[in-house]
């Protein structure tokens, strides 16, 4: 086993037991709290695939600012005790999961049998399609500035407008009255 | 890696997320189970970018730019879900200031 996938599965549990922690935290900001977590270890992912670029705004985007966002509201509004009332019943709950569970089997069942990701070896081998994890330079800041700024400079406008727009709106619609 | 472990994974964080929608009544929480949701589908989409580009290279091509767009995609959701979560909290906050909870069930009184 190598170290990169030692790593992998190490950031996969992390993201899966953070993400089910997000769940089942009472507090508010204890759910925040996991969630950061949550995120840092998508960021690990994204310097294990050498996109170095994303997993830094990953973090100061996400983790730095968005979180903190969600933790002021949370502070403003003093629901950083168990605010949350009993539900009535467990079968929404309950319906609730089994809705999620059978989501990832379907998900999971209509991936395996794709043929787009496997390649077809000698006779009836079935050879997964591999992502390059070591090497590969598209996630470095100078290919994908390049790439923003020629082919998709347009887009990068319009995200602007999106944002004052966005900022705007939040003021407006955030303010007394 | 094979893309395979990558795609069990983002469908078992974007299950998750789908879990934490339909089961959680506090508005903040749902919220953030909707950021899970797209970050989940962030993950799958520089997997499939690492993809391409490794294809590309393997087929030959030494200098390439195969599977950049994978990443630019994941920049501008990044740009839409940061122009989003401001909306978001500004509504969740001015829900909170007109019936004093973020209980998503006091929602329904929109319909009268």
């Amino acid at each position: 086993m190598s170290i990169t996938e030692i790593v992998f599965w190490f950031l996969s549990a992390m993201a899966l037991v953070s993400a089910i922690m997000v769940l089942l935290s009472k507090n508010p900001v204890h759910s925040v709290l996991w969630l950061i977590a949550v995120f840092f270890a998508i960021s690990g992912h994204y310097i294990l695939m050498n996109a170095q670029f994303l997993a830094i705004v990953n973090l100061i985007v996400y983790a730095g600012a968005i979180m903190v966002l969600f933790l002021f509201v949370i502070m403003l509004m003093s629901q950083n005790t168990d605010t949350e009332p009993r539900s009535k019943s467990m079968w929404i709950k309950l319906a609730g999961v089994i809705s999620g569970l059978s989501l990832l089997i379907v998900v999971v069942a209509a991936i395996r049998q794709s043929a787009n990701l496997v390649i077809r070896g000698e006779g009836d081998a079935i050879i997964p399609k591999d992502v390059l994890m070591k090497g590969g330079d598209i996630g470095l800041i100078e290919n994908l500035g390049k790439v923003l700024f020629t082919d998709y400079v347009v887009p990068f406008e319009i995200s602007s407008v999106l944002f004052l727009s966005a900022m705007v709106g939040a003021v407006v619609i955030g303010k007394k009255n | 890696m094979a893309i395979h472990y990558y795609i069990f994974l983002a469908a078992a964080l974007f299950s998750i997320g789908v879990i934490g929608v339909l089961t959680r009544r506090n508005a903040i929480i749902v919220f953030m189970c909707v950021e899970l949701m797209l970050n989940a589908v962030n993950l799958l989409l520089v997997a499939f970018s690492k993809l391409h580009y490794g294809a590309a290279v393997n087929g030959g091509q030494a200098v390439t730019t195969a599977g950049i767009e994978g990443q630019m995609f994941v920049f501008f959701i990044m740009v839409v879900a940061a122009a989003e979560v401001s909306v978001g909290l500004a509504i969740i906050v001015m829900m909170y200031r007109n019936v004093h909870s973020v209980d998503i069930n006091f929602l329904n009184r929109l319909k009268n």
